[in-house]
């Protein structure tokens, strides 16, 4: 008997390397070696030409810290995130709230509001674009205004996080939809003898009990926030007057790194990118311990 | 009587939210057939288009070789979901249902992937991709999607939720690992495989700055990219850059409402489990 259970053991050894090996094969070559690679490569000053490495020890970190551009794109980047992130959660989780309920036509809203996950960021920045355009765009000739929208840098990056809020509203809303599924409907009905109103229905029984799918949307979007680039790369052009005003690190990485051909400066970048993503995941798991309910 | 009132407020909201999600799409449509003429005046303001200017759709495509946009991008969907679905079905059953020595620490591996910004693996994958001289090739497109973290993960936790009597049945029907994987997991797993499937497809669909870097060339990019370049080119004259911009997001509209069942469920349920 115990012999047999060994033969057992041995043949889960080997077929599960198997199985996996093609997986971690990949990951060690195209995700943990690039990633020691990048962290090295912030040590090294890139040479003329994108040619040869000089080691330069801290230097490229020293230069970070004071690089205005770069606490310029930092600030962008977090401006961006704290008018996307809230907004699109908020205003998803109202609108999941009112599609869980029995309603003609609920399917047909649904699929009309995820509609901009399934199309390109690069297509949806060109027609944004269009609409925000100060002479002859859309939104300034309905409303007679006369915004520029993109191209005054107190408002260009605030502009952009209403496409990326509008962008994201649908997939939030599908991932609360989710969450409320599993809500009991028996707790609105006691909720509702109660003598309690929907607003203190939602935040007295929903957000608790979807706080679980909060708390993942929340920190999956203000991850992904934090590495905006296609909006920003397709809206703004370079003699944009908002330009420096609405850079995010990301860009700044990609303009470092593959316009410049500066690859060291642009893994330093990338490296606090990093950082400050790790330090803003910390936080919020030591946080949910505060409001996120688990069962 | 109340409730009647508060029906219709939630029915105006919702519309109210309808027509901000439909009319750039609405704008992109009408804008695309109208002359540069009618897009630069504003007294009066041309909403429809006065002749429908169906040559912007050929000016567009001799400038720009949608087809061949096309073929490169369906085949980088193609090889990536092929590629993704079969190495993380494989993975997820190893990591959900076998006991072998290193799974831990392997698992902690995918788990550090799924967590790390992509941008940090770019440079050293596009040098990768260069001295393979693979730069402006399929291949180079497929390259980062050749395995998945998060769809090993995904797997992962459907192949959990299957009861474990079903093995344990084939085993002592006499079936060894990998002919219970084949014959009775693998199959019962369709669902996510489906979602993973729908995941990677609009994932490298939206995919800007990857194609940019190792597809610059007009031949070997994807439909972002190419958009992107005429984004920069064609500036002012808008018509043809709507144009540029329905051409590649109809067919990705259109297979998604057919299969908007599957799309948002595959899509919350990649996302709601992870």
């Amino acid at each position: 008997m115990k012999k047999r259970a060994s033969s057992r053991q041995i043949s889960e050894f080997v077929w599960g390397w198997v199985f996996i090996l093609p997986t971690m094969l990949g990951l060690f070559v195209l995700n943990i070696y690039p990633m020691i690679d990048t962290i090295r490569q912030s040590f090294y000053k890139t040479g003329d030409f994108g040619k040869g490495n000089i080691f330069v020890g801290m230097a490229n970190y020293k230069k970070v810290m004071g690089d205005t551009e770069v606490w310029q794109a930092l600030w962008n980047t977090a401006k961006y995130a704290l008018v996307e992130v809230p907004f699109s959660i908020v205003i998803a989780l109202l609108l999941a709230v009112v599609l869980n309920k029995k309603l003609k036509g609920r399917s047909v809203f649904r699929t009309l509001f995820f509609l901009p996950m399934v199309v390109a960021p690069a297509a949806i920045a060109m027609v944004w674009k269009w609409l925000y355009n100060s002479n002859f765009g859309l939104i300034n000739n309905v409303f007679g205004i006369k915004v520029n929208w993109i191209s005054n840098p107190d408002i260009a990056i605030f502009s952009i996080a209403v496409i990326g809020i509008w962008s994201v509203l649908g997939y939030n809303m599908v991932l609360f939809l989710a969450g409320l599924q599993e809500v009991p409907r028996d707790y609105y009905e006691a909720a509702a003898l109660d003598g309690a109103n929907g607003w203190r229905q939602l935040i007295n029984i929903t957000v608790p009990l979807i706080s679980p799918t909060i708390f993942f949307v929340l920190v999956t979007r203000i991850i992904a926030a934090m590495q905006v680039f296609d909006l920003i790369y397709m809206m703004i052009d370079l003699n944009n007057p908002a330009w420096k005003k609405t850079e995010s690190l990301v860009y700044l990485f990609y303009k470092y790194s593959f316009e410049q051909s500066k690859k060291g400066y642009g893994a330093t970048v990338v490296v606090v990118l990093l950082a400050v993503i790790m330090v803003l995941t910390v936080f919020q798991l030591v946080g949910q311990k505060k409001w996120v309910h688990y069962e | 009587m109340k409730k009647t009132i508060s029906q219709a407020v939630i029915y105006l909201i919702l519309i109210l939210v309808s027509i901000i999600m439909i009319v750039p799409f609405v704008w992109m449509f009408l804008t695309a057939f109208k002359t540069t003429a009618e897009t630069t005046q504003i007294d009066p303001f041309v909403i429809v288009p006065a002749v429908w200017q169906t040559q912007n759709f050929s000016n567009v495509v001799k400038a720009m070789d949608f087809v061949r946009l096309y073929a490169n991008t369906l085949g980088m969907i193609a090889l990536r979901i092929l590629c993704a679905v079969l190495t993380a079905t494989l993975s997820g059953y190893a990591f959900a249902r076998l006991e072998f020595k290193g799974k831990n620490i392997m698992f902690g591996v995918v788990l550090l992937q799924m967590m790390i910004p992509v941008q940090i693996f770019i440079i050293p994958q596009y040098v990768m991709v260069s001295k393979l001289h693979m730069t402006n090739t399929l291949f180079g497109l497929l390259f980062p999607g050749l395995v998945t973290a998060f769809g090993t993960f995904l797997l992962r936790q459907a192949f959990m939720q299957l009861p474990k009597d079903l093995e344990e049945a084939a085993r002592l029907d006499g079936c060894n690992i990998p002919k219970t994987f084949l014959y009775v997991m693998a199959p019962l797993t369709k669902s996510a495989m489906v979602a993973l499937g729908i995941f990677t497809a609009v994932f490298a669909y939206k995919d800007l700055m990857w194609p940019m870097i190792v597809c610059p060339d007009n031949r070997a990019t994807t439909l972002a990219s190419a958009l992107a370049k005429m984004n920069g080119q064609y500036q002012q004259k808008y018509p043809e850059l709507m144009m540029a911009a329905l051409i590649s997001c109809v067919p990705m509209i259109v297979i998604y409402i057919i299969f908007q069942k599957q799309f948002i469920e595959g899509i919350a349920t990649s996302g709601g489990k992870l």
